[in-house]
């Protein structure tokens, strides 16, 4: 008896110190993409624990407000998702976010959740010296931030961070 | 009066959105000013403002088709490609279009006018009405749009409006814009710019690309406020909702038709 609630108790700090590498990140290097300009940034929109958790329910929320209310400023947006998370090829062309080992289809497909978001909805940044991109002038929020040009690396001090998503956080 | 149709009673919905604003008004403490919700708010989308557009048929040009290709390009509508071996007639008769130009004969003059024709972002939509899941809905500031994530694609609305405003996507999409989501198996039509709106600005893309023409026949603005350029003119000349009988008060207003 003694000796098997031992066991329990070392597979429960087993399991616990598990999930706290997850929670405090620990093993979030590997999970983003490298080269993408989420790889250089600190942290997501919300820490990562919570974002791996609750991403798509902060998705679902947010695009509400978008569609039916028009609030555009929302703290998350799938299109910011894609904006930091889809690297580049060795071509400098943008890989898709739902293509084969990256950011999005690696966890969806480990965890068999299909991913349909992108049946509608566009899987790499937009050219911002394409045509046709709607929402390029007139529209600071973006100008300031995610937007900028694509060739430079994102370098964005803490500062400017908290502006950009004004409702992180510090951790 | 004894007409006998099928339309909703406007005199009952009138009152009740009376009562409603009556009860909005008495909650806003006096002397405060509302103020337009617009780019980037935190409350969205107002009703104090309802987004419209005063066409001027005799401006709008025999051939220029400028406000269409304005409007494909805006829209990423430019990027949707022909399913694979789809006849012609198929094609043209299924493609997605938010816009499209129209041309009419006076049987007994012979006169021509020519108009741009879209969804007319109806008070009362009858789209609204029939859609069995609330995809199709009216914002605040009275845009009518599609909420793709809810649509079914039973294109039960495409039967209902009566302007043949809205498009079914028949095929699966490779590229589309950010700002324009679209897929296979949803019904669409225009959203007067919104995301522009949204975004502060105050034009539409036909607009402009009228505008760039010179020929200036589009102009969009907010219905509500009496010094917007679109209600005075609204207010010194003659306009026509087309099929006015239907009583659905559309946004969109035609003079010299
Ligand atoms: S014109 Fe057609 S699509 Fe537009 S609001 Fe009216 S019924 Fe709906
Ligand atoms: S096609 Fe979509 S928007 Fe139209 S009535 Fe059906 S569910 Fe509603």
């Amino acid at each position: 008896m003694g000796s098997l609630s031992g066991i329990r108790r070392f597979a429960g700090m087993v399991v616990g110190g598990a999930l706290m590498l997850l929670a405090t990140g620990a093993i979030s290097d590997s999970a983003v993409t490298k080269g993408s300009k989420a790889a250089g940034l600190d942290t997501c929109v919300a820490p990562t624990a919570a974002m791996r958790r609750n991403h798509m329910d902060y998705l679902k929320h947010d695009r509400r407000e978008t569609v039916h209310k028009g609030i555009r400023n929302t703290q998350y947006s799938l299109a910011e998702c894609v904006e930091c998370h889809a690297e580049k090829d060795s071509a400098g062309a943008y890989k898709p976010v739902n293509a084969d080992g990256q950011f999005c289809e690696s966890c969806h497909s480990y965890v068999a959740v299909n991913l349909t978001c992108f049946q509608c909805h566009r899987k790499t940044p937009e050219n911002m010296s394409g045509n046709g991109t709607a929402m390029r002038e007139g529209d600071q929020r973006q100008v300031f931030g995610l937007l900028q040009s694509v060739d430079q690396p994102l370098s964005l001090s803490r500062d400017e961070l908290t502006r950009l998503h004004a409702k992180i956080e510090g951790n | 009066m004894s007409i006998n149709n099928d339309q909703p009673d406007l005199q009952r919905r009138d009152f009740i959105g009376k009562t409603v604003l009556a009860a909005g008004a008495a909650t806003v403490a006096p002397g405060v000013l509302l103020t337009v919700a617009n780019a980037g708010s935190d409350e969205g989308v107002s009703s104090a403002v309802r987004w419209g557009m005063l066409i001027d048929t005799n401006k709008c040009v025999d051939g220029c088709s400028a406000c269409v290709e304005a409007c494909d390009k805006e829209n990423g509508i430019d990027l949707i490609e022909r399913p694979q071996g789809q006849s012609d007639e198929m094609w043209n008769a299924q493609r997605p279009q938010w816009i499209r130009k129209v041309k009419l004969r006076d049987t007994q003059t012979g006169e021509i006018s020519n108009l741009p024709m879209m969804c007319q972002h109806c008070e009362h939509p009858p789209c609204v009405d029939v859609c069995p899941t609330g995809a199709s809905f009216k914002r605040a500031d009275g845009i009518v749009m599609v909420d793709r994530h809810i649509c079914i694609g039973c294109r039960y609305c495409m039967m209902a409006c009566p302007y043949k405003a809205r498009s079914f996507i028949h095929q699966d999409i490779a590229e589309q814009l950010t700002s324009a989501p679209r897929g296979k198996g949803c019904v669409e039509s225009c959203h007067l710019c919104a995301n522009r709106i949204d975004a502060g600005r105050e034009t539409t893309a036909c607009q402009d690309a009228c505008n760039q023409e010179g020929h200036k026949a589009i102009l969009f603005g907010d219905l509500k406020n009496p010094d917007s350029e679109i209600a005075r003119a609204l207010k010194a000349q003659h306009s026509r909702q087309i099929r006015a009988d239907l009583e659905l008060n559309t946004g969109v207003r035609y003079t010299n038709v």
